[in-house]
Protein backbone atom coordinates (compact mmCIF):
# COMPACT_ATOMS: atom_id res chain seq x y z
CA UNK A 1 0.00 0.00 0.00
CA UNK A 2 1.48 3.50 -0.93
CA UNK A 3 0.94 4.70 2.35
CA UNK A 4 1.51 8.78 2.61
CA UNK A 5 4.26 8.30 0.58
CA UNK A 6 2.91 11.40 -1.75
CA UNK A 7 3.43 13.57 1.56
CA UNK A 8 4.82 16.86 1.17
CA UNK A 9 5.44 20.33 2.59
CA UNK A 10 3.24 21.58 -0.72
CA UNK A 11 0.37 18.67 -0.35
CA UNK A 12 -0.04 19.71 2.90
CA UNK A 13 -0.56 23.09 2.67
CA UNK A 14 -3.05 22.34 -0.09
CA UNK A 15 -5.11 20.18 2.19
CA UNK A 16 -4.76 22.65 4.92
CA UNK A 17 -6.51 25.45 2.74
CA UNK A 18 -8.85 22.63 1.32
CA UNK A 19 -9.53 21.66 5.18
CA UNK A 20 -10.17 25.42 5.81
CA UNK A 21 -12.71 25.86 3.05
CA UNK A 22 -14.36 22.82 4.22
CA UNK A 23 -14.43 24.43 7.49
CA UNK A 24 -15.79 27.56 6.90
CA UNK A 25 -19.38 25.64 5.08
CA UNK A 26 -18.98 23.46 8.28
CA UNK A 27 -18.68 26.40 11.01
CA UNK A 28 -21.70 28.10 9.23
CA UNK A 29 -24.05 25.79 9.46
CA UNK A 30 -22.96 24.65 12.60
CA UNK A 31 -22.89 27.87 14.33
CA UNK A 32 -26.33 28.24 13.41
CA UNK A 33 -27.57 25.06 14.75
CA UNK A 34 -25.98 26.26 18.17
CA UNK A 35 -27.11 29.27 18.00
CA UNK A 36 -30.74 27.60 17.90
CA UNK A 37 -29.97 24.75 20.45
CA UNK A 38 -28.06 27.91 22.72
CA UNK A 39 -30.92 30.49 22.74
CA UNK A 40 -33.85 28.32 22.05
CA UNK A 41 -32.89 25.14 23.33
CA UNK A 42 -34.64 23.09 20.34
CA UNK A 43 -31.99 20.69 19.10
CA UNK A 44 -33.43 21.90 15.41
CA UNK A 45 -32.27 18.26 13.36
CA UNK A 46 -34.30 20.04 10.56
CA UNK A 47 -31.60 22.38 10.02
CA UNK A 48 -30.40 20.17 8.09
CA UNK A 49 -33.25 20.55 5.44
CA UNK A 50 -32.94 24.03 5.55
CA UNK A 51 -29.22 23.76 4.42
CA UNK A 52 -30.39 21.73 1.72
CA UNK A 53 -33.02 23.84 0.34
CA UNK A 54 -30.81 26.58 0.71
CA UNK A 55 -28.56 24.45 -1.97
CA UNK A 56 -31.63 23.56 -4.35
CA UNK A 57 -33.05 27.45 -3.94
CA UNK A 58 -29.72 28.85 -4.75
CA UNK A 59 -29.72 26.60 -7.56
CA UNK A 60 -32.97 27.62 -9.22
CA UNK A 61 -32.44 31.33 -8.55
CA UNK A 62 -28.97 31.14 -10.45
CA UNK A 63 -30.49 28.96 -13.31
CA UNK A 64 -33.65 31.24 -13.13
CA UNK A 65 -31.18 34.35 -13.75
CA UNK A 66 -29.27 32.97 -16.35
CA UNK A 67 -26.37 31.14 -14.32
CA UNK A 68 -24.55 33.88 -15.14
CA UNK A 69 -22.37 35.65 -12.55
CA UNK A 70 -25.27 38.36 -11.72
CA UNK A 71 -27.28 34.86 -11.26
CA UNK A 72 -24.71 33.45 -8.53
CA UNK A 73 -25.09 36.42 -6.00
CA UNK A 74 -28.26 36.65 -6.46
CA UNK A 75 -29.01 33.07 -5.21
CA UNK A 76 -26.43 33.61 -2.55
CA UNK A 77 -28.60 36.42 -1.40
CA UNK A 78 -31.84 35.09 -1.85
CA UNK A 79 -31.58 31.66 -1.51
CA UNK A 80 -30.67 32.05 2.62
CA UNK A 81 -33.26 35.08 2.91
CA UNK A 82 -35.97 32.25 1.50
CA UNK A 83 -35.10 30.18 3.91
CA UNK A 84 -35.23 32.22 6.62
CA UNK A 85 -38.84 33.03 5.28
CA UNK A 86 -39.43 29.39 5.53
CA UNK A 87 -37.89 29.53 9.31
CA UNK A 88 -40.07 32.38 10.24
CA UNK A 89 -43.44 30.90 9.11
CA UNK A 90 -42.79 27.82 10.52
CA UNK A 91 -41.87 29.05 14.01
CA UNK A 92 -44.28 31.48 14.49
CA UNK A 93 -46.61 28.62 13.47
CA UNK A 94 -45.77 25.95 15.01
CA UNK A 95 -42.28 26.27 17.20
CA UNK A 96 -42.83 29.72 19.28
CA UNK A 97 -46.11 26.86 21.03
CA UNK A 98 -43.97 24.41 21.82
CA UNK A 99 -40.66 26.24 24.03
CA UNK A 100 -41.78 25.01 27.11
CA UNK A 101 -42.39 21.24 26.00
CA UNK A 102 -39.25 19.03 26.91
CA UNK A 103 -36.24 18.17 24.98
CA UNK A 104 -37.03 14.90 23.57
CA UNK A 105 -40.85 16.34 22.50
CA UNK A 106 -38.79 19.04 20.40
CA UNK A 107 -36.39 16.40 18.92
CA UNK A 108 -38.59 14.61 17.51
CA UNK A 109 -41.10 17.58 16.53
CA UNK A 110 -38.20 19.04 14.35
CA UNK A 111 -37.27 15.22 12.94
CA UNK A 112 -40.77 14.93 11.32
CA UNK A 113 -39.79 18.38 10.20
CA UNK A 114 -36.84 16.35 7.98
CA UNK A 115 -39.31 13.82 6.83
CA UNK A 116 -41.93 16.82 5.48
CA UNK A 117 -39.15 18.96 3.72
CA UNK A 118 -37.55 16.54 2.59
CA UNK A 119 -40.45 15.18 0.86
CA UNK A 120 -40.94 18.62 -0.83
CA UNK A 121 -37.86 18.95 -1.99
CA UNK A 122 -38.54 15.62 -3.65
CA UNK A 123 -41.68 17.11 -4.89
CA UNK A 124 -40.57 20.58 -5.71
CA UNK A 125 -37.34 19.51 -7.20
CA UNK A 126 -37.54 15.71 -8.42
CA UNK A 127 -34.52 13.15 -7.30
CA UNK A 128 -32.35 14.07 -10.21
CA UNK A 129 -29.05 15.60 -9.17
CA UNK A 130 -28.45 19.34 -9.40
CA UNK A 131 -25.41 21.66 -10.05
CA UNK A 132 -24.28 24.88 -10.06
CA UNK A 133 -21.31 25.97 -11.29
CA UNK A 134 -19.30 29.23 -9.40
CA UNK A 135 -19.08 32.65 -11.65
CA UNK A 136 -16.37 32.63 -14.10
CA UNK A 137 -13.94 34.32 -12.46
CA UNK A 138 -14.06 31.88 -9.45
CA UNK A 139 -13.82 28.76 -11.84
CA UNK A 140 -10.64 26.90 -12.38
CA UNK A 141 -8.00 27.10 -10.19
CA UNK A 142 -4.60 28.63 -9.18
CA UNK A 143 -1.75 26.61 -8.67
CA UNK A 144 0.50 26.81 -4.82
CA UNK A 145 3.56 25.52 -4.76
CA UNK A 146 2.91 23.58 -8.11
CA UNK A 147 -0.23 22.04 -6.44
CA UNK A 148 -3.99 23.25 -7.73
CA UNK A 149 -6.63 24.71 -5.41
CA UNK A 150 -10.03 25.80 -6.52
CA UNK A 151 -10.48 29.49 -6.72
CA UNK A 152 -14.06 29.14 -5.38
CA UNK A 153 -12.73 27.75 -2.12
CA UNK A 154 -10.52 30.93 -2.01
CA UNK A 155 -13.56 32.91 -1.80
CA UNK A 156 -14.46 30.71 0.95
CA UNK A 157 -11.87 30.96 2.73
CA UNK A 158 -12.73 35.14 2.59
CA UNK A 159 -16.60 34.37 3.69
CA UNK A 160 -15.57 32.22 6.70
CA UNK A 161 -14.04 34.84 8.66
CA UNK A 162 -16.36 37.58 7.28
CA UNK A 163 -19.64 35.63 8.77
CA UNK A 164 -17.74 34.99 12.22
CA UNK A 165 -17.08 38.53 12.27
CA UNK A 166 -20.39 39.30 12.13
CA UNK A 167 -21.98 36.80 14.01
CA UNK A 168 -18.93 37.82 16.84
CA UNK A 169 -21.11 41.11 15.91
CA UNK A 170 -24.27 40.53 16.75
CA UNK A 171 -23.80 38.86 19.74
CA UNK A 172 -21.85 41.49 21.65
CA UNK A 173 -22.92 44.67 20.19
CA UNK A 174 -26.27 44.53 19.45
CA UNK A 175 -29.42 44.84 22.10
CA UNK A 176 -30.85 41.36 20.54
CA UNK A 177 -27.69 39.60 20.89
CA UNK A 178 -27.26 40.67 24.42
CA UNK A 179 -30.59 39.66 25.08
CA UNK A 180 -30.24 36.67 23.44
CA UNK A 181 -27.36 35.75 25.63
CA UNK A 182 -29.37 36.58 28.54
CA UNK A 183 -32.25 34.64 27.64
CA UNK A 184 -29.73 31.49 26.75
CA UNK A 185 -29.37 31.54 30.85
CA UNK A 186 -32.67 32.63 31.99
CA UNK A 187 -35.51 32.87 29.60
CA UNK A 188 -38.00 33.74 32.38
CA UNK A 189 -36.17 36.83 34.12
CA UNK A 190 -35.84 38.53 30.44
CA UNK A 191 -39.54 38.20 30.53
CA UNK A 192 -39.93 39.83 33.93
CA UNK A 193 -37.51 42.96 32.96
CA UNK A 194 -40.44 43.78 29.53
CA UNK A 195 -38.87 42.20 27.05
CA UNK A 196 -40.88 40.17 25.00
CA UNK A 197 -39.05 37.10 24.92
CA UNK A 198 -41.16 35.55 22.34
CA UNK A 199 -40.02 38.09 19.68
CA UNK A 200 -36.53 37.68 20.50
CA UNK A 201 -36.43 33.72 19.90
CA UNK A 202 -38.23 34.11 16.75
CA UNK A 203 -35.63 36.82 15.30
CA UNK A 204 -32.54 34.50 16.83
CA UNK A 205 -34.77 31.14 14.91
CA UNK A 206 -34.68 32.96 12.14
CA UNK A 207 -31.07 33.80 12.12
CA UNK A 208 -29.84 30.35 12.74
CA UNK A 209 -32.01 29.34 9.74
CA UNK A 210 -30.87 32.05 7.46
CA UNK A 211 -27.28 30.56 8.66
CA UNK A 212 -28.38 26.91 7.36
CA UNK A 213 -29.79 28.18 3.65
CA UNK A 214 -26.44 30.42 3.62
CA UNK A 215 -24.42 27.02 4.05
CA UNK A 216 -26.13 25.22 1.37
CA UNK A 217 -25.91 27.89 -1.28
CA UNK A 218 -22.20 28.71 -0.87
CA UNK A 219 -21.98 24.65 -0.95
CA UNK A 220 -23.61 24.25 -4.29
CA UNK A 221 -21.34 25.04 -6.72
CA UNK A 222 -18.72 22.48 -4.70
CA UNK A 223 -20.66 19.30 -4.89
CA UNK A 224 -23.84 17.72 -6.47
CA UNK A 225 -27.21 18.81 -4.88
CA UNK A 226 -28.99 16.01 -3.94
CA UNK A 227 -31.72 14.54 -1.74
CA UNK A 228 -29.87 13.35 1.52
CA UNK A 229 -27.36 16.09 1.78
CA UNK A 230 -29.65 17.26 4.37
CA UNK A 231 -29.02 13.88 6.84
CA UNK A 232 -25.16 14.09 5.91
CA UNK A 233 -24.62 17.62 7.18
CA UNK A 234 -27.11 17.53 10.04
CA UNK A 235 -25.06 14.39 11.69
CA UNK A 236 -21.67 16.44 10.91
CA UNK A 237 -23.41 20.06 12.37
CA UNK A 238 -24.37 18.19 15.47
CA UNK A 239 -20.97 16.21 16.54
CA UNK A 240 -19.23 19.90 16.20
CA UNK A 241 -21.96 21.73 18.49
CA UNK A 242 -21.27 19.19 20.51
CA UNK A 243 -17.34 19.23 20.54
CA UNK A 244 -17.58 22.66 20.64
CA UNK A 245 -19.66 23.25 23.73
CA UNK A 246 -23.47 23.29 23.32
CA UNK A 247 -24.88 27.19 22.24
CA UNK A 248 -20.87 28.33 21.87
CA UNK A 249 -20.20 30.03 18.79
CA UNK A 250 -16.61 29.98 19.18
CA UNK A 251 -17.08 26.28 19.98
CA UNK A 252 -19.02 25.76 16.91
CA UNK A 253 -16.17 27.73 14.99
CA UNK A 254 -13.20 25.25 17.23
CA UNK A 255 -15.40 22.16 16.17
CA UNK A 256 -15.74 22.93 12.42
CA UNK A 257 -11.88 23.82 12.62
CA UNK A 258 -11.33 20.13 13.89
CA UNK A 259 -13.58 18.40 11.64
CA UNK A 260 -12.51 20.43 8.72
CA UNK A 261 -8.94 19.51 9.41
CA UNK A 262 -8.91 15.87 10.06
CA UNK A 263 -11.22 15.61 7.30
CA UNK A 264 -8.75 17.23 4.57
CA UNK A 265 -5.57 15.66 6.23
CA UNK A 266 -7.02 12.10 6.61
CA UNK A 267 -7.34 12.81 2.90
CA UNK A 268 -3.55 12.64 2.28
CA UNK A 269 -2.79 10.37 5.02
CA UNK A 270 -5.24 7.60 4.20
CA UNK A 271 -7.61 8.38 1.19
CA UNK A 272 -9.24 5.31 1.81
CA UNK A 273 -9.79 5.74 5.32
CA UNK A 274 -10.14 9.54 5.35
CA UNK A 275 -13.81 9.15 6.12
CA UNK A 276 -13.06 8.17 9.56
CA UNK A 277 -10.70 10.53 10.88
CA UNK A 278 -13.29 13.65 11.67
CA UNK A 279 -14.94 10.59 13.83
CA UNK A 280 -11.93 9.66 15.79
CA UNK A 281 -11.17 13.20 16.15
CA UNK A 282 -14.77 13.72 17.57
CA UNK A 283 -14.16 10.63 20.06
CA UNK A 284 -11.08 11.79 21.14
CA UNK A 285 -12.30 15.15 21.91
CA UNK A 286 -15.12 13.54 23.92
CA UNK A 287 -13.04 11.45 26.07
CA UNK A 288 -11.09 14.27 27.72
CA UNK A 289 -13.92 17.10 27.96
CA UNK A 290 -17.21 15.52 27.61
CA UNK A 291 -19.05 18.46 28.12
CA UNK A 292 -17.31 20.17 24.98
CA UNK A 293 -14.08 22.28 24.35
CA UNK A 294 -15.33 25.51 25.78
CA UNK A 295 -18.25 26.34 27.62
CA UNK A 296 -21.29 25.10 26.77
CA UNK A 297 -24.89 27.34 27.98
CA UNK A 298 -26.66 24.79 28.64
CA UNK B 1 -51.97 49.72 43.49
CA UNK B 2 -52.02 46.41 43.78
CA UNK B 3 -55.03 43.92 45.44
CA UNK B 4 -54.71 40.49 45.46
CA UNK B 5 -57.99 38.51 46.15
CA UNK B 6 -58.07 34.94 47.22
CA UNK B 7 -55.63 33.28 44.91
CA UNK B 8 -54.95 29.98 44.94
CA UNK B 9 -51.51 28.76 43.10
CA UNK B 10 -50.26 25.03 42.14
CA UNK B 11 -46.85 23.96 41.23
CA UNK B 12 -47.76 21.31 38.76
CA UNK B 13 -49.94 19.19 41.12
CA UNK B 14 -48.49 20.80 44.24
CA UNK B 15 -51.14 23.36 45.72
CA UNK B 16 -48.91 26.39 47.49
CA UNK B 17 -51.37 28.75 48.05
CA UNK B 18 -54.38 28.93 49.61
CA UNK B 19 -56.66 31.62 49.30
CA UNK B 20 -53.92 34.61 49.25
CA UNK B 21 -55.55 37.96 49.64
CA UNK B 22 -53.93 41.01 50.35
CA UNK B 23 -53.53 44.72 49.29
CA UNK B 24 -50.51 47.37 48.43
CA UNK B 25 -51.51 50.79 48.40
CA UNK B 26 -49.56 53.48 46.75
CA UNK B 27 -46.75 54.46 47.89
CA UNK B 28 -46.59 52.68 50.95
CA UNK B 29 -43.97 49.66 51.58
CA UNK B 30 -45.69 46.32 52.48
CA UNK B 31 -44.23 43.58 53.99
CA UNK B 32 -44.81 39.49 53.50
CA UNK B 33 -43.40 37.82 56.62
CA UNK B 34 -43.05 34.19 56.54
CA UNK B 35 -40.65 31.37 57.00
CA UNK B 36 -38.44 29.18 54.66
CA UNK B 37 -41.25 27.90 52.52
CA UNK B 38 -44.06 29.83 53.87
CA UNK B 39 -45.24 30.92 49.86
CA UNK B 40 -43.65 34.30 50.04
CA UNK B 41 -41.91 34.03 47.09
CA UNK B 42 -44.82 32.09 45.07
CA UNK B 43 -47.22 35.19 46.14
CA UNK B 44 -44.31 37.22 44.50
CA UNK B 45 -43.79 35.00 41.56
CA UNK B 46 -48.25 34.82 40.92
CA UNK B 47 -48.28 38.44 40.98
CA UNK B 48 -45.22 38.59 38.49
CA UNK B 49 -47.83 36.45 35.94
CA UNK B 50 -44.42 34.07 36.40
CA UNK B 51 -46.95 31.75 37.88
CA UNK B 52 -50.08 32.33 37.47
CA UNK B 53 -52.69 31.65 39.85
CA UNK B 54 -55.52 28.64 38.93
CA UNK B 55 -58.53 30.67 40.69
CA UNK B 56 -58.50 34.01 42.34
CA UNK B 57 -57.56 37.30 40.72
CA UNK B 58 -55.18 40.12 40.81
CA UNK B 59 -55.88 43.93 40.17
CA UNK B 60 -53.29 46.09 39.77
CA UNK B 61 -54.01 49.51 39.21
CA UNK B 62 -57.25 48.70 39.18
CA UNK B 63 -57.62 46.77 36.00
CA UNK B 64 -57.70 42.62 36.61
CA UNK B 65 -54.19 41.26 35.78
CA UNK B 66 -54.45 37.64 36.16
CA UNK B 67 -52.91 35.57 33.81
CA UNK B 68 -50.85 38.28 31.59
CA UNK B 69 -47.62 37.64 30.30
CA UNK B 70 -44.82 38.93 32.86
CA UNK B 71 -43.07 41.18 30.04
CA UNK B 72 -46.22 42.95 29.69
CA UNK B 73 -46.82 43.44 33.31
CA UNK B 74 -43.04 44.78 33.53
CA UNK B 75 -44.18 47.61 30.66
CA UNK B 76 -47.21 48.63 33.40
CA UNK B 77 -44.39 48.82 35.63
CA UNK B 78 -44.25 46.12 37.65
CA UNK B 79 -40.74 45.67 38.71
CA UNK B 80 -39.41 42.01 39.72
CA UNK B 81 -36.27 41.86 41.91
CA UNK B 82 -36.51 37.57 41.97
CA UNK B 83 -35.35 35.84 45.79
CA UNK B 84 -31.87 34.00 44.16
CA UNK B 85 -30.79 37.46 42.51
CA UNK B 86 -30.48 35.61 38.69
CA UNK B 87 -28.47 38.44 37.53
CA UNK B 88 -27.73 37.94 33.62
CA UNK B 89 -24.31 36.45 34.34
CA UNK B 90 -22.95 36.31 31.12
CA UNK B 91 -23.79 40.05 30.73
CA UNK B 92 -21.51 42.81 31.82
CA UNK B 93 -23.46 45.39 34.32
CA UNK B 94 -23.43 47.64 31.97
CA UNK B 95 -25.34 45.25 29.81
CA UNK B 96 -27.55 43.72 32.21
CA UNK B 97 -29.00 47.63 32.43
CA UNK B 98 -29.29 48.15 29.11
CA UNK B 99 -31.35 45.55 27.54
CA UNK B 100 -33.39 46.02 30.79
CA UNK B 101 -34.47 49.45 30.04
CA UNK B 102 -37.59 50.40 29.37
CA UNK B 103 -39.62 53.10 28.02
CA UNK B 104 -39.90 55.96 30.14
CA UNK B 105 -43.56 56.90 31.16
CA UNK B 106 -43.78 60.42 32.14
CA UNK B 107 -40.13 61.64 30.10
CA UNK B 108 -38.13 61.25 33.62
CA UNK B 109 -37.17 57.66 33.30
CA UNK B 110 -34.26 56.11 35.08
CA UNK B 111 -31.57 55.27 32.79
CA UNK B 112 -27.61 53.86 33.41
CA UNK B 113 -26.47 57.51 34.76
CA UNK B 114 -29.29 57.68 36.82
CA UNK B 115 -29.38 54.22 38.66
CA UNK B 116 -25.24 54.22 38.99
CA UNK B 117 -26.13 57.97 41.24
CA UNK B 118 -28.43 55.84 43.19
CA UNK B 119 -25.61 52.89 43.50
CA UNK B 120 -22.23 54.17 43.08
CA UNK B 121 -20.58 51.01 43.63
CA UNK B 122 -22.23 49.54 40.14
CA UNK B 123 -21.02 52.17 38.78
CA UNK B 124 -17.09 51.10 38.98
CA UNK B 125 -17.73 47.45 37.95
CA UNK B 126 -19.58 48.71 35.00
CA UNK B 127 -17.73 46.61 32.48
CA UNK B 128 -16.94 43.01 34.63
CA UNK B 129 -19.29 40.34 34.37
CA UNK B 130 -22.48 40.03 36.24
CA UNK B 131 -21.87 36.41 37.04
CA UNK B 132 -18.33 37.34 39.04
CA UNK B 133 -20.00 40.02 41.48
CA UNK B 134 -20.30 39.31 44.80
CA UNK B 135 -23.42 38.83 46.60
CA UNK B 136 -24.15 41.98 47.47
CA UNK B 137 -23.47 43.62 44.18
CA UNK B 138 -25.64 41.07 42.30
CA UNK B 139 -28.34 41.93 45.05
CA UNK B 140 -28.02 45.93 44.33
CA UNK B 141 -27.94 44.88 39.94
CA UNK B 142 -30.96 42.90 40.63
CA UNK B 143 -32.60 46.10 42.18
CA UNK B 144 -30.79 48.12 39.79
CA UNK B 145 -32.04 46.19 36.38
CA UNK B 146 -35.14 46.32 37.89
CA UNK B 147 -35.71 50.10 38.58
CA UNK B 148 -34.48 50.29 34.97
CA UNK B 149 -37.54 49.17 34.01
CA UNK B 150 -39.50 52.36 35.35
CA UNK B 151 -41.34 50.70 38.10
CA UNK B 152 -44.38 52.14 40.05
CA UNK B 153 -44.41 48.96 42.22
CA UNK B 154 -41.21 46.68 42.97
CA UNK B 155 -41.63 42.98 44.04
CA UNK B 156 -38.30 42.53 46.10
CA UNK B 157 -38.01 39.15 47.18
CA UNK B 158 -36.07 38.83 50.16
CA UNK B 159 -33.19 41.25 49.49
CA UNK B 160 -31.06 40.50 52.04
CA UNK B 161 -31.22 36.86 51.91
CA UNK B 162 -27.58 35.28 52.76
CA UNK B 163 -25.81 38.91 52.75
CA UNK B 164 -23.72 40.75 55.73
CA UNK B 165 -25.19 42.91 57.91
CA UNK B 166 -23.04 46.01 56.72
CA UNK B 167 -24.73 45.33 53.16
CA UNK B 168 -28.22 44.51 54.70
CA UNK B 169 -27.90 47.85 56.37
CA UNK B 170 -27.05 49.81 52.83
CA UNK B 171 -29.61 48.21 50.87
CA UNK B 172 -32.14 49.42 53.84
CA UNK B 173 -31.09 52.81 53.79
CA UNK B 174 -31.26 52.34 49.74
CA UNK B 175 -34.90 50.83 50.00
CA UNK B 176 -35.84 53.80 52.20
CA UNK B 177 -34.78 56.32 49.50
CA UNK B 178 -36.86 54.32 47.00
CA UNK B 179 -40.09 54.81 49.39
CA UNK B 180 -38.87 58.49 49.23
CA UNK B 181 -38.91 58.69 45.40
CA UNK B 182 -42.38 57.39 45.50
CA UNK B 183 -41.87 53.89 44.46
CA UNK B 184 -44.78 51.61 46.12
CA UNK B 185 -42.77 48.37 47.77
CA UNK B 186 -44.29 44.69 48.31
CA UNK B 187 -40.97 43.47 50.13
CA UNK B 188 -41.04 40.09 51.32
CA UNK B 189 -38.36 38.95 53.67
CA UNK B 190 -37.20 36.34 56.68
CA UNK B 191 -35.65 39.10 58.47
CA UNK B 192 -38.19 40.72 60.16
CA UNK B 193 -36.15 43.82 62.26
CA UNK B 194 -34.91 45.11 58.63
CA UNK B 195 -38.62 44.62 57.09
CA UNK B 196 -40.49 46.30 60.05
CA UNK B 197 -37.96 49.35 60.04
CA UNK B 198 -39.08 49.78 56.56
CA UNK B 199 -42.28 48.65 55.71
CA UNK B 200 -45.89 50.65 56.85
CA UNK B 201 -48.15 47.07 57.17
CA UNK B 202 -47.46 43.75 57.43
CA UNK B 203 -48.77 40.24 56.35
CA UNK B 204 -47.57 37.14 57.91
CA UNK B 205 -47.85 33.74 55.38
CA UNK B 206 -47.35 30.37 56.74
CA UNK B 207 -48.21 26.98 55.08
CA UNK B 208 -50.02 29.53 51.66
CA UNK B 209 -52.34 30.75 53.89
CA UNK B 210 -52.23 34.55 55.09
CA UNK B 211 -52.36 34.21 59.31
CA UNK B 212 -52.04 37.87 60.29
CA UNK B 213 -52.40 41.40 58.97
CA UNK B 214 -51.74 44.54 61.07
CA UNK B 215 -49.73 47.32 61.18
CA UNK B 216 -45.65 46.71 61.55
CA UNK B 217 -45.98 48.43 64.72
CA UNK B 218 -48.69 46.45 65.60
CA UNK B 219 -46.90 43.21 64.79
CA UNK B 220 -43.67 44.64 66.70
CA UNK B 221 -45.95 43.97 69.49
CA UNK B 222 -47.21 40.83 69.04
CA UNK B 223 -45.52 38.11 70.51
CA UNK B 224 -47.92 35.61 69.91
CA UNK B 225 -48.07 35.85 66.26
CA UNK B 226 -44.17 36.35 66.33
CA UNK B 227 -43.75 33.14 68.04
CA UNK B 228 -46.34 30.86 66.17
CA UNK B 229 -45.21 31.75 62.44
CA UNK B 230 -41.79 33.41 62.91
CA UNK B 231 -40.03 31.93 65.23
CA UNK B 232 -39.11 34.95 66.87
Amino acid sequence: MEFASNITIAAIFQQVLVGLSRTTILFIVASGLSLVLGVLRIPNVAHGSLYMIGAFLAYTIATLFGGGTAGFWLALIIAPLGVALISFIAERGLFCHLYEREHLMLLLFTFSFTLVFGDLVKLVWGSDYRSLSAPVFMQGSFSIFDLPFPRYNLFLLVIGPLVALGLWFLTNKTKIGKIARAAAVDREMVGAVGINVSRVFAAVFVIGCFLAGLGGALVAPTQNITQGMDHAIIIEAFLIVIIGGLGNMWGALLGALIFGLTDSMGILLWPQFAIVFPYIAVIIVLLFRPKGLLKSTW
Amino acid sequence: MLQVKEIHTYYGLSHILFGVSLEVGKGEIVCLLGRNGAGKSTTMRSIMGLTPPRSGYIKYKGVTCTGQKPYLLARQGMGYVPDNRRVFADLTVGENLEISKGKPKDGKGWDKDRVYDFFPDLKKIDSRKAGFLSGGEQQMLTIARALMTNPDLLLLDEPTEGLAPLIIKMLEEQIARLKESGLTVLLAEQNLSVALRLSDRAYVIDNGSIRYHGTSKELQENDEVRQKYLCV
